[in-house]
């Protein structure tokens, strides 16, 4: 039963300059589950998750996704993948922002068929279809033509999650994809992710919902300095904390 | 009192619109090269190479800080010296274009990194190439931007080219010179030379608004003033 993980990360560093964000990180993901990023903020959470899409280049250490190492190191020397090989990966494991990041010229159907089209190479006609079944399933298919400037914010995010999906990724980032939305569209994206890992989609997901994240995810890491401090399951990550950083964590988000 | 001798006008009407097409030919080929440059120097100051950042911009403040008048007049009359010899057309066009490329890399430069970066993470995030992104996705946003900035440029270039008449190009203002050097009637000649020059920049003008229009895109045409607080406007002319 010791499946490959689909995505490994191990001693991963990365710095801006004399910033020192990730300080050895190591992550394993595996296929079907769904796994939280919690800690305070600056902590590198999202440095880990933009490291890991290579919007970020990492400084050091190693990401193997799907069985195809991404960057490594050889002795003392740093390795990335080509450019190529990168934007295949990128492609497999889109990244839902916390800004939507929604091509703003183009409409929504637009935007969900601008990777298939461009970079997966598929027929426009099958793209289309595609996408239409897609913005059904988030509940949009009637706002196909708007720009995005027309949507609400929760709108936007859910135009974001179909042409993640538009890419018939084999994982999902999503970066804190609830954090700019008003209060009342936070459980309608909710819903849409647990949708997606209902399914058995693979999801990695920075979040500050805390109910949220312990009543989906699979495993729950803590990272705070740039480290993993502490992993599990979520009821043991909550209700037992071992990591005395965590335990603060805990107590300063329930009070 | 002055007496006008409107007799003159349709007898030299020709000439000056003669000269009026060698403008808009000096104009037009300008602008093209002016735009390929502009858009090339750009994008080379945005690519954080170093070695191609400092020359690049050694160029743009040469061009800017210098009159284009001596411009003119170092590439007719000086580069013959070392065997560089051309037409005063092709001066004025070489001219033109190296100064119209300095300022609108400026153009170019400001409206691509006025564009959130969030769009390139996304392109990036999909899976899209660098040149993919810059065609797809930066591009097509930050035309949008400098079209009416480019315009502005454009209507100061079709005046402007009235200097390449030092340097002996039959346009315009040069023809107007010549017919008054003729009849010595200069108020008739002037007042027939300005108000050609009005109506190719105030066509030129109407046609940048309607490129303007048809760039924005449909939903925002409606409410008029909606569409002029979404398009930043970053026109500063020289």
């Amino acid at each position: 039963m010791s499946e490959a993980p689909l995505l490994s990360v191990r001693g991963l560093h990365k710095s801006f300059g004399a910033l020192h964000v990730l300080k050895g990180v190591d992550l394993a993901v595996r296929s079907g589950e769904v796994a939280f990023l919690i800690g305070p903020s600056g902590g590198g959470k999202s440095t880990l998750i933009r490291c890991i899409n290579f919007l970020e280049t990492p400084s050091s250490g190693e990401i193997t996704f799907d069985g195809r190492p991404l960057c490594h190191e050889d002795g003392r020397i740093f390795h990335l993948a080509p450019e190529r090989v990168l934007r295949a990966a990128r492609s497999e494991m889109p990244m839902v922002f916390q800004h939507f990041n929604l091509f703003s010229h183009r409409t929504v159907l637009e935007n969900v068929i601008e990777g298939p089209i461009m970079v997966k190479r598929r027929p426009r006609a099958e793209a289309i279809a595609d996408a239409e079944r897609l913005l059904r399933e988030v509940g949009l298919h009637d706002k196909s033509d708007f720009y995005p400037d027309q949507l609400s914010g929760g709108q936007k995010q859910r135009v974001a999650i179909a042409r993640a999906l538009a890419m018939r990724p084999k994982l999902i980032l999503f970066d804190e994809p609830t954090s700019a939305l008003d209060p009342e569209l936070v459980a309608g994206i909710l819903d849409t992710i647990r949708a997606l890992a209902d399914r058995g989609m693979t999801l990695v997901v920075v979040s500050h919902e805390m109910a949220f994240a312990r009543k989906l995810a699979d495993v729950v890491h803590f990272i705070a300095d740039g480290t993993i401090m502490e992993s599990g399951p979520p009821d043991r990550i909550f209700d037992n904390p071992q990591n005395p950083r965590l335990s603060g964590f805990i107590r300063s988000i329930l009070h | 009192m002055y007496e006008f001798f409107f007799v003159l006008i349709p007898r030299h009407f020709p000439f000056l619109l003669e000269g009026a097409l060698v403008t808009l030919e000096l104009s037009f080929l300008s602008m093209a090269f002016g735009l390929v440059l502009g858009l090339a120097t750009a994008l080379g100051r945005l690519s954080g190479k170093r070695w191609l950042d400092w020359p690049l911009m050694t160029y743009v403040e040469i061009w800017r800080d210098v009159p284009l008048i001596v411009q003119l007049m170092v590439i007719y009359f000086t580069l013959p010296t070392i065997g560089i010899t051309l037409s005063g057309f092709w001066a004025g066009v070489l001219g033109l274009s190296l100064n119209l490329g300095a300022y609108l890399s400026e153009v170019f430069r400001a409206a691509i990194l006025s564009i959130d970066p969030g769009q390139r993470a996304a392109g990036m995030s999909i899976g899209m190439s660098k040149p993919m992104i810059y065609r797809r996705i930066i591009f097509p946003q930050a035309f949008r931007i400098a079209i009416p900035t480019i315009g502005g440029y454009f209507i100061a270039l079709l005046k402007d080219s009235s200097l390449v008449s030092f340097i002996s190009v039959n346009e315009l203002l040069r023809n107007g010179n010549i017919i008054i050097s003729n009849t010595f009637r200069n108020m008739e000649v002037y007042m027939m030379v300005a108000i050609i020059y009005f109506i190719l920049s105030f066509v030129a003008s109407r046609l940048i608004r309607h490129l303007e229009h048809q760039l924005t895109p449909k939903y925002l045409r409606r409410q008029g003033r909606k569409a002029k607080a979404l398009a930043p406007d970053i026109a500063v002319l020289p």
